[in-house]
């Protein structure tokens, strides 16, 4: 007895305790409590209102039909005639397609593409006249029919608070390439968003679009020479966007920097980053326009490559040091009333230039020589792209670059003679690009494009390339 | 000094105590939804329409000056059912405002609160850019119109809370105005009931079904693919043996392929507003229904 009582005791003692314990956090739960109440209570309101709507309508209705049979007017077939009403109010939550666990997937697309070239220069002999050869993209690809990247894309909302895509390049010598695959924000306050993984660098216009959005078939050279094709970050992009009526976006990139014209860094850190700025609004409603300003730093580290001396001897080059591009990029479409089902029209331009600063190093025989190296180096291109009729789409394009005046030590010092730098001879590459395209649906894209391509100098390479693109899947939405 | 602490104090008070006060920033994918937007919220909201009805709707760019809008927007109106898969998602990503993402109070689709009409079965691209959950120009029936402004006037009183009391009080008067205006349009619009048309979009399906409209033949041989110059040799022939009595255009829709057909069938063509602004005098969602029923009357005369 007396044991069973010091027991009650003990509980008493023990449950106050928890009492004291648990109180502060009662409270807040006490208003958690109430705001969920609140929450749907509110959310029982809208519902509510949908159903009073529906009563009132139907209300409406029977005084109508009853008021039309009254007056028997209208024979009673047609007051049998009366139409439902096309929609009833629906329980809020609507499913979600399906079920199970599939319901979970991400969207899906796919899109096929593949060309057929006909080149009057042998595209192994490309190259960009001036310009150190900036890896893989350079060039207008293989000669006769191949299978262009077949684009895999998976994108999802992750939580609440990340978005996840995965873009992989399937190429038609049977590689994968990962494209992109970031994650991004959506749930961040003040206009900020985060972008992380490795994704295409925000710098200039025409980076951030996948080749299948293109209005060529083809880069513009200086994307060629500048980045060998388009930049990807393996890092990190913070972007804010201005609380403004006129659009203001400001963002800043950094990463590991392992593409052109960077080198990835032998120890750990970032290699640089970009700076991006983006301006952009409506001039009454039927023209929009968007003008950006990038700013790319990197360093380089024997970013290599072997020049032909005009001897036939190969003399391996290496850049070492800084390396800078500045991108001004605008954009301005145009259709009537905003409305691009029969005209449009979309003007788009981008001028990009370098500045590196470092040492040059030469290998020729096996013997290594190193002088200072500076270069100014820039190009641009103009395109227009006129849809003059649905489904019909006609362009043109005019690349220029400049190679500028270069400063090589080795040259200036007179250690070797200019003829043992063949690639980085002062030159101006041009070339004129036209192209038609029919779009039988949103979905399908047949390209035709020639151009008269100097980019060599001596030869011009005639390229008449057609071009399929096909898009299937989850409905794939575009930036500006 | 003192006094530039004194300014630099006061700007950052109307800084912080601004936006408290303004109206709720509203963008509408649509021009009906920002003018029933509008309708409920009087001045208590600040409605920007990112479309206007000469545009088509299936095709908008997700251009700057929207993603401004976005990033400033406390509820972004939109009629849903993926009519906006091609632009709208992009705009939400883009404009680093966690509000107005989906499933967040400032993420109001009009066409969840809706039974769609023609939720295909199967969905395929063979078919057209078809919708899978239902044609989503649901506001050409007025009743849905009721439907939706039911739930979005309990949405602007959630977002707005303070003022709770005033949208309630905007929506019954919406409610009362527009139920009563509704039976007025279906009294006048009965001599409409059962007239043959052919329309270019499958989105007069609404006024159609609501005005019992019978919808012979689509220029559009499939949703969103334009005729090809056999389908129409074809609709001439098929419907000069039994003639509709009118084609219908939005203002949105070119009227090339309309007035072709017009001319070979001798049937006259109806241009309707199709949104607010679509035509002068649909100025508001009222005399939008108001000239759409008088130049439906005005053509079948």
């Amino acid at each position: 007895m007396i044991r069973y009582k010091a027991i009650g005791v003990l509980r008493l003692a023990a449950l106050s305790l928890l009492a004291l314990a648990v109180m502060p956090a009662r409270a807040s739960e006490l208003s958690e409590l109430r705001s969920e109440l609140d929450a749907v209570k509110s959310s029982y309101q809208e519902e509510l209102s949908a159903l009073e709507a529906r009563v009132a309508q139907l209300e409406s209705q029977l005084a109508a039909a009853s008021s039309a049979a009254a007056s028997s007017a209208a024979p009673p077939v047609a007051a049998a005639e009366v139409p439902a009403p096309a929609a009833v109010a629906l329980p809020p939550s609507v499913p979600g397609g399906g079920g199970g666990q599939n319901a979970f997937n991400p969207a899906i697309s796919v899109i096929l593409g593949g060309r057929y070239a006909q080149l009057s220069e042998d595209p192994a002999t490309y190259r960009i006249a001036g310009f150190m050869p900036a890896g893989e993209g350079v060039g207008p690809g293989p000669r006769g029919f191949t299978l262009g990247e077949s684009e895999l894309s998976l994108a999802a909302n992750v939580d609440p608070y990340f978005f996840a895509n995965l873009t992989t390049a399937i190429t038609g010598d049977n590689s994968i390439s990962v494209e992109e695959a970031y994650v991004k924000t959506f749930a961040l306050p003040s206009g900020l968003s985060i972008k992380a993984g490795r994704f295409f660098s925000g710098l200039g216009y025409l980076n951030e679009v996948h080749s299948h959005a293109w209005d060529f078939v083809d880069q513009p050279l200086i994307y060629q020479a500048m980045f060998g094709g388009q930049l990807a970050q393996d890092g990190a992009q913070l972007k804010w966007v201005a609380p403004t009526d006129i659009f203001v976006e400001l963002g800043a990139e950094t990463g590991n920097g392992a593409q052109f014209p960077r080198t990835s860094l032998q120890g750990n850190g970032l290699n640089g980053g970009a700076l991006l700025a983006h301006v952009g609004d409506d001039i009454g409603d039927s023209t929009s326009w968007r003008l950006g300003l990038s700013w790319l730093d990197a360093r380089a580290e024997d970013r290599s490559f072997t020049d032909i001396t005009a001897g036939g001897v190969p003399n391996d080059e290496a850049f070492t040091g800084d390396s800078h591009t500045w991108v001004v990029d605008g954009i301005l479409k145009w259709s009537p009333h905003g409305n691009a089902n029969v005209h449009s029209l979309k003007l788009q331009a981008e001028y990009l230039q370098r500045t590196e600063d470092g040492q040059l190093a030469a290998t020729i025989n096996q013997l290594t020589l190193s002088a200072p190296y500076r270069s100014r180096q820039s190009g641009w291109y103009a395109q227009g792209v006129y849809q003059f009729m649905p489904r019909w789409r006609f362009g043109a394009r005019y690349d220029a670059l400049d190679s500028g005046s270069t400063y090589i030590g080795l040259i200036d010092s007179g250690l070797l003679p200019p003829i043992s730098f063949p690639t980085l001879a002062p030159a101006k590459p041009t070339r004129v690009s036209v192209m038609f395209d029919w779009n039988p649906s949103e979905f399908t894209r047949l390209r035709a494009q020639y151009a008269w391509d100097d980019a060599r100098l001596d030869l011009r390479d005639r390229q008449l390339m057609l071009q399929y693109l096909y898009s299937i899947g989850a409905h794939g939405a575009h930036k500006f | 000094m003192n006094s530039i602490v004194k300014i630099a104090a006061a700007i950052l008070i109307a800084a912080v105590t601004l936006p408290a006060q303004a109206a709720i920033r509203v963008l509408a994918t649509t021009p009906e939804w920002a003018a029933l937007t509008r309708e409920l919220g009087g001045d208590k909201v600040d409605v920007y329409a990112a479309t206007s009805a000469f545009q088509d709707v299936h095709r908008v760019d997700a251009k700057p000056s929207l993603v401004a809008r976005a990033r400033n927007a406390d509820l972004v109106v939109a009629a849903g059912a993926e009519l906006e898969i091609g632009w709208l998602p992009v705009l939400l990503r883009e404009s680093g405002n966690a509000r107005i993402q989906p499933g967040n109070p400032g993420n109001f689709e009009a066409d969840t609160n809706l039974r769609l009409l023609e939720v295909p079965s199967a969905v395929d691209r063979s078919m057209g850019d078809v919708h899978p959950l239902g044609n989503p120009h649901a506001h050409l029936d007025p009743h849905n119109i009721a439907i939706v402004a039911a739930a979005l006037s309990a949405r602007l009183a959630t977002l707005d809370a303070a003022n709770a009391s005033y949208y309630q009080g905007r929506g019954s008067d919406f409610q009362s105005r527009w139920q009563a205006a509704i039976v007025r349009w279906e009294q006048q619009a009965a001599p409409l009931k059962g007239v043959p048309v052919v329309v270019i979009h499958r989105d007069q399906a609404y006024l159609c079904h609501w005005l019992g409209l019978r919808e012979v033949a689509a220029i559009e041989p499939k949703p969103g693919v334009p005729p090809s110059s056999s389908y129409l040799a074809e609709l001439v022939t098929k419907l000069s043996a039994a003639p509709p009595k009118l084609i219908l255009r939005n203002a949105y829709n070119d009227s090339k392929a309309a007035d072709w057909l017009s001319e070979r069938i001798h049937v006259p063509v109806v241009l309707l507003p199709y949104s607010v602004g679509g035509t002068p005098a649909a100025h508001d969602l009222f005399t939008l229904f108001d000239d759409t029923i008088a130049r439906l009357l005005g053509a079948v005369k």
